[in-house]
C-alpha cells in the first residue's frame, strides 16, 4: 500500500492528540506528533484518578505515552509550534518552530544531576505553581520524551548569555553525557504534510475576576485543577489535603459548581464535566480521610456519561457526601482563614451561610491560550465561544479541508468524548487521505 | 529463540514505586534488597515508575548490563502494562514469555491499605512466587493469522451508517445488516433535529451514498443468525426475510469478515405505568413527534414530563438527550402557536457543552416554562391537570392541561443479549454493550476484532453517534489495513499420547477452540483458544498443557508461597 508514504500533522499531545496518533500509526500513515510543551500527556497528565473507576490517571495514560515514543510511524516533536501554513498543491506545508531545549535529546539520560545541583528555583506550571521546580527540569515525572529542559528565562548563564563572564553552568559541570548544550537556538524548520488534525486542548478559567469568590485572595479557595495536583501522589503535597494557609489537614470542603460558566458575566456554555470532577473530588478527599465532610454547590446536577450517575448515586450513599443546590454569590473569610460560603438554597429559596475549612472552585473549560494563534495560521472557523466550529453531521470536520478537530479544543468534554472524537478524526483523516490523488 | 539447555537462568527483578500508589505503603527498598535473596535472581533495581520511559530504560539497562534471561515486574496490574514490558523484552532479543508480571498495587498497597507491614510481607510471597515461575518459563511464539480486508456493521442507523462510510471509503468491502426493512434506525422516527431543527433527512442522504457505494452492500429486514470464528476471519450467517409478490420467504447467507462492528442503537422507553400513560393524552416525547410529524398537533396547554423512568433506583442512569429533547419539542410547539402554554417539570436540566446550554437559554427566552418537580414526590397526572411540589412556593400547584408529554430514556434492546452472547461480548447491567475500558477503549471490546458504537453502548445523541461509528472505523480499519494480527502464544496444547478422546475439553471450550481435525484427533485451534484453562481443568487424563501457565510453573509459585510460610 502507498499509505506509509503519506504523513498527517497532530497538533498537541494531550489524550485526544496521542489517541489519534496511534490509531494512524497503527494504519502505517507517518505522523507528526507536535507538542509545544517539553513533553507530551496534556491535561490528563495532571489529573490524580479518573471517573467514574478511579482508575489512576498517569497510570492508565503511561502506556500510551510509551507506544508513541516508541511506535515506528509515530514521531515527537516537542517544545515545538506552528508558526505558518502553506497550502500547496493538495499538501500543507508547515512552518514549525522548535524552541531551544539546551540539553541534546538523544544524549540526556534524565538522572537528575543537573536538577539536583541547578540553584534556581521556579514556579512548577506543572503542579499549578503550587511548588517550586529548577530551572533545569523534567516537565513531569512520566513525561515523554524523558529528556530535562532549560528554561530560559530563568537559568543564570541563559539569561547572562550577552556577557562576558560565564556565569553559573553547573549543570554542564555534573552532567555525565555532556548533554548540556547553552548555545542552542530556536529552530524554524519546513514539514510538508497531507493532513492535519487539531487537538490543542483547553485551558482552566482563571477565576481570579470573580473577586466575590476571592479566589487568590484567600488561600484556602482553590481551583480544580489544583486540587487534582494536591490530591496526586506525585503533587507538590505528595497526595496529602492541606489547606495552603496553615498547611492543615481541612475536615470540610466545599465544592463550587459553575465557576465561569452558566454565567453571562463569563461563558455562558455549560463546562460539562464539573460536576463529575467534584464528585470525584469528593469521593477521593473521603477516601483520603474517613472523617472529612464534603459538600458540592450546584445548580442542576449533569451527570450524564457512562455510569457517572451512579457514581454520583455512589457519592451520596457511600461517601456521604451533601449535594447542596444553589449557587454560591460570596464567599468571606473568618480570622482563621476559614472560608464562608453565601448561598441561596434553592430547595428552601432562603439565604444561608456554610462555613468550611476548604473551597474548591469547580472552574470551567475555556479555549487553550495560543488556540487564537493557531487556529488564525489554520484560517479555522471557531463558534461564538472561541472553541473549534464544526458541524452536528461532521463532528470532528473544520472549515478546511483536508484539516480535522477533536478533543477539548471543540468545546468541553471528558476522557471518554476525547478519545472517541480523536479516533472520529483518525478515521476522517484515513479517509480523506485514501481519497487524495485517486 | 529457544534456549539451550545448560544456559544458566538469570532473573532481573525490577520494583516499582508507581509514585506512592505503592512506595507509600510497602517497605520498597527492603522489598528489593529482598529479591536480590531469591534463587537465580542476579539484579534487582527499584524505579519510582517502572513504566515510564525512564524506568524502562532502566529495564533495558539491566538486561543488556547484566544479560538477563528473564524479567520480572513488580508493580500494578498486566491488564494495562503487560504487552508494554514485554516489548521491551522483545526489543532487547528476549522472547516476550520469558517475562513475569508480580501484581503488588492492586493486590498488597491498595487493598491492604491500612496494615504496610503485612501489605510488604504479602509482596514478599508474591515476588517469591514470580521469581520461582520465572525460573520454568519457557519460550513461546505468538500466532500469526490473516486478516480478510472487509467488515460488518450490525445495525443501520446514524452511527452504523457513519461507520460503514469511512470502512468503505477506504477501499474495504463492508456489509451493513439492518432488522428493519430501510436503514436510518430512529432517525426516521424524528420530526426535527435539535439544536437547529435540522430536517432528519438532510442527515439521511447519507442512506442514498450508502446504497450507490459499490463497496458497500445492504441487508434490510435481516438480522444475524449465528458468528463464528475470530479476528480477521468471521464467518457470520445472515438470515433475511424477503418479500416477493406478497409472499414472505427467508433466505441465509454466509459472509466472511475480518472485523466487526456493533451498532445496533436502542430503543425509547414506553412508559406503560408511569403517570396515566395511555399513548393519548398521556404520551411520550417520541409520540408527540409523530403528531408533529403529520401536523396532527392541536393541544393549548401542555405539561412535559422530564426523568420518566430513569435516574430512579431501577434505571438510576441520566439518558442525556431528553431535556433538549423536550425543549427542542417545546420550542416547535410554541414557534407554530405562540399562545400555547408550555411547563417543563424537571429535576436537573441536563444541556452540557456549549450550544446545548445557548439553547436552554433561548428556550426560555421563548417563554416556556421550567419548573422543578421533587423526585421524592413525583407529580401526580390527573386527567385535566398536573400536580406537583413546588420548591419555592412551599406547597402543591396545579397546572391545567390538555396534553401531558413524558420524557422517557434510551433504553437496550433485548436483542442485545443474545447479539452479546453471539459476539461472546459483555454487556451491562441495563443491557447496553459494555466497551473494554470506560476511558480509553470506548469503541472497542476486549475481544479482538469487535468494536462498538453508537446508543447500544450508551445513551446519547447525533454528533456522538456520528464521531462513535467513525471511531469504531478507524479502530477497526487498523486491523483491516495491516492484513495480518498476532495472537497470543499461551494457549492449550492436547498431548495426544495421553488423550483418550472423551471430548469433555470439546463441550467445555467456550470460543469452540477445540475440534476433531482430519486424523479424527482432538485438537486445538490456537488462534481461537484464548487460554482459559477450561478444558484443562476437566481434563481426566491431564493431557492438557496450558502453555505460559504450565503445571509445573504453578506448582512452583505454591511451592515458593508454602517454602516462606516456615521461614516467616
Amino acid at each position: 500500500m502507498e499509505e506509509h508514504t503519506k504523513r498527517v500533522m497532530i497538533i498537541g499531545g494531550g489524550i485526544a492528540g496521542i489517541q489519534a496518533s496511534l490509531d494512524l500509526g497503527d494504519m502505517d500513515y507517518q505522523v507528526d506528533l507536535i507538542e509545544q510543551k517539553p513533553c507530551i500527556g496534556g491535561r490528563m497528565a495532571q489529573l490524580d484518578k479518573t471517573l467514574p473507576t478511579n482508575d489512576c490517571s498517569i497510570c492508565i495514560l503511561a502506556p500510551k505515552l510509551s507506544d508513541c515514543f516508541r511506535h515506528p510511524q509515530i514521531k515527537i516533536h516537542s517544545l515545538t509550534q506552528i508558526e505558518a501554513v502553506k497550502k500547496i498543491g493538495k499538501k500543507f506545508d508547515v512552518t514549525l518552530k522548535r524552541q531551544a531545549r539546551f540539553v541534546d535529546e538523544s544524549a540526556c539520560i534524565n538522572c537528575g544531576q543537573c536538577v539536583a545541583k541547578c540553584p534556581v528555583k521556579v514556579d512548577d506550571q506543572f503542579d499549578m505553581e503550587m511548588r517550586k521546580r529548577k530551572a533545569i527540569y523534567l516537565y513531569y515525572l512520566q513525561g515523554i520524551p524523558a529528556v530535562m529542559a532549560i528554561d530560559k528565562e530563568y537559568c543564570l548563564r541563559l539569561k547572562n548569555l550577552d556577557k562576558n563572564k560565564e556565569v553559573c553552568g553547573l549543570c554542564q559541570k555534573v552532567c555525565p553525557k555532556d548533554a548540556i548544550d547553552f548555545m542552542q537556538t530556536d529552530e524554524l524548520y519546513h514539514l510538508e504534510t497531507d493532513a492535519i488534525i487539531v487537538a490543542i486542548g483547553s485551558n482552566q478559567y482563571d477565576p481570579s475576576p470573580l473577586h466575590l469568590y476571592g479566589y487568590k485572595r484567600y488561600k484556602n479557595v482553590i481551583t480544580g485543577l489544583e486540587y487534582e495536583r494536591m490530591i496526586s501522589a506525585s503533587g507538590p503535597t505528595s497526595g496529602h489535603i492541606r489547606r495552603l494557609s496553615d498547611n492543615k489537614p481541612p475536615k470540610t470542603i466545599a465544592f463550587i459548581q459553575c465557576v465561569g460558566s452558566r454565567d453571562i458575566r463569563t461563558n455562558s456554555y455549560c463546562s460539562s464535566i464539573c460536576c463529575t470532577y467534584s464528585t470525584k473530588h469528593a469521593i477521593l478527599s473521603k477516601e483520603h480521610d474517613p472523617e472529612l465532610q464534603s459538600y458540592i454547590f450546584y445548580i442542576d446536577l449533569r451527570a450524564g456519561g457512562k455510569n457517572f450517575q451512579k457514581y454520583v448515586d455512589r457519592a451520596k450513599n457511600e461517601y456521604n457526601v451533601k449535594y447542596i443546590r444553589g449557587k454560591v454569590a460570596e464567599i468571606k473569610i473568618d480570622e482563621n482563614d476559614n472560608p464562608i460560603l453565601y448561598y441561596e438554597d434553592l430547595n428552601t429559596f432562603e439565604i444561608k451561610t456554610k462555613k468550611v475549612e476548604l473551597v474548591i472552585l469547580a472552574s470551567a473549560m475555556i479555549p487553550t491560550k495560543n488556540s487564537d494563534k493557531i487556529t488564525s495560521i489554520l484560517d479555522l472557523e471557531l463558534d461564538e465561544f472561541n472553541f473549534i466550529k464544526t458541524n452536528l453531521e461532521t463532528p470532528v470536520s473544520t472549515n478546511i479541508s483536508g484539516i480535522f478537530a477533536c478533543g477539548t479544543c471543540l468545546g468541553p468534554m471528558d476522557i471518554p468524548h476525547s478519545v472517541v472524537n480523536a479516533s472520529g478524526a483518525a478515521a476522517k483523516a484515513a479517509e480523506y487521505l485514501y481519497k487524495l490523488n485517486r | 529463540m529457544k534456549m539451550k539447555k545448560k544456559e544458566e537462568t538469570r532473573i532481573g527483578v525490577f520494583i516499582c514505586h508507581c509514585g506512592t500508589n505503592i512506595g507509600g505503603i510497602l517497605d520498597v527498598p527492603s522489598l528489593t534488597e529482598y529479591a536480590k535473596t531469591l534463587d537465580n535472581v542476579v539484579f534487582t533495581q527499584r524505579n519510582l515508575y517502572t513504566c515510564s520511559e525512564t524506568g524502562l530504560s532502566a529495564i533495558k539497562k539491566g538486561i543488556k548490563e547484566n544479560n538477563l534471561n528473564r524479567v520480572v515486574v513488580a508493580a500494578c496490574t498486566p491488564r494495562t502494562h503487560e504487552p508494554l514490558f514485554q516489548g521491551i523484552c522483545k526489543e532487547m532479543g528476549l522472547n516476550p514469555y520469558f517475562f513475569e508480571f508480580v501484581n503488588i498495587r492492586e493486590q498488597c498497597s491498595w487493598v491492604h491499605q491500612m496494615d504496610h507491614e503485612k501489605a510488604t510481607s504479602k509482596a514478599r510471597d508474591l515476588i517469591r512466587m514470580g521469581v520461582a515461575r520465572a525460573s520454568l518459563l519457557e519460550a513461546l511464539e505468538k500466532h500469526q493469522i490473516d486478516v480478510e480486508p472487509s467488515a460488518l456493521v450490525i445495525g443501520g442507523g446514524i452511527s452504523g451508517m457513519s461507520a460503514a462510510e469511512i470502512l468503505a471509503n477506504q477501499g474495504f468491502q463492508t456489509i451493513i445488516v439492518e432488522k428493519k426493512p430501510q436503514l436510518g434506525g430512529q432517525l426516521l422516527t424524528l420530526h426535527k433535529l435539535f439544536p437547529n431543527n435540522m430536517d432528519p433527512e438532510q442527515i439521511l442522504r447519507k442512506r442514498d451514498e450508502i446504497l450507490s457505494n459499490p463497496l458497500i452492500k445492504v441487508y434490510t429486514s435481516s438480522e444475524i443468525s449465528s458468528i463464528e470464528g475470530y479476528i480477521g476471519n468471521f464467518d457470520i450467517k445472515i438470515q433475511s426475510t424477503e418479500k416477493e409478490k406478497g409472499e414472505e420467504s427467508k433466505q441465509e447467507r454466509s459472509v466472511k469478515v475480518g472485523a466487526i462492528i456493533v451498532a445496533t442503537g436502542s430503543d425509547v422507553l414506553k412508559p406503560e405505568g408511569y403517570y396515566n400513560y395511555d399513548g393519548k393524552r398521556v404520551i411520550t416525547q417520541k409520540e408527540l413527534e409523530e403528531l408533529l410529524k403529520q401536523d396532527q398537533f392541536t393541544y393549548q396547554k401542555i405539561v412535559m414530563i422530564q426523568c420518566v423512568g430513569s435516574r430512579i433506583p431501577e434505571r438510576p442512569y441520566c439518558s442525556t438527550i431528553c431535556c433538549m429533547t423536550a425543549m427542542k419539542n417545546a420550542r416547535i410547539i410554541k414557534k407554530n402557536n405562540p399562545e400555547t402554554e408550555i411547563f417543563i417539570l424537571n429535576r436537573d436540566i441536563y444541556t452540557s457543552g456549549t450550544y446545548q446550554e445557548e439553547f436552554y437559554r433561548d428556550t426560555r427566552k421563548e417563554g416556556i416554562i421550567f419548573s422543578r418537580y421533587d423526585e421524592a414526590h413525583p407529580p401526580e397526572v390527573t386527567d385535566h391537570s398536573v400536580i406537583y411540589y413546588n420548591f419555592s412556593q412551599n406547597g402543591n400547584i396545579e397546572i391545567e392541561c390538555d396534553l401531558v408529554v413524558l420524557s422517557t430514556p434510551l433504553i437496550p434492546y433485548p436483542e442485545s443479549e443474545s447479539l452479546s452472547k453471539m459476539l461472546k461480548v459483555p454487556i451491562d447491567e441495563y443491557g447496553f454493550f459494555l466497551e473494554a475500558h470506560i476511558k480509553l477503549r470506548p469503541v472497542d471490546f476486549s475481544n479482538d476484532g469487535i468494536f462498538v458504537c453508537g446508543t447500544c453502548r450508551w445513551p446519547g445523541n447525533i454528533p456522538e453517534s456520528i464521531s462513535q461509528g467513525y471511531a469504531a472505523a478507524s479502530r477497526a480499519s487498523r486491523i483491516l489495513k495491516k492484513g495480518k494480527f498476532s495472537v497470543e502464544g499461551g494457549t492449550a496444547w492436547i498431548d495426544q499420547d495421553k488423550c483418550i478422546q472423551c471430548e469433555v475439553c470439546l463441550k467445555k471450550c467456550n470460543y469452540k477452540a477445540i475440534s476433531r481435525d482430519e486424523d479424527d484427533k482432538v485438537v486445538v485451534t490456537a488462534v481461537l483458544c484464548k487460554g482459559c484453562g477450561a478444558c484443562a481443568t476437566t481434563c481426566p487424563e491431564h493431557a492438557i498443557v496450558m502453555r505460559h501457565f504450565t503445571d509445573n510453573q504453578i506448582e512452583s509459585q505454591i511451592a515458593a508461597l508454602l517454602e516462606g510460610t516456615t521461614s516467616d
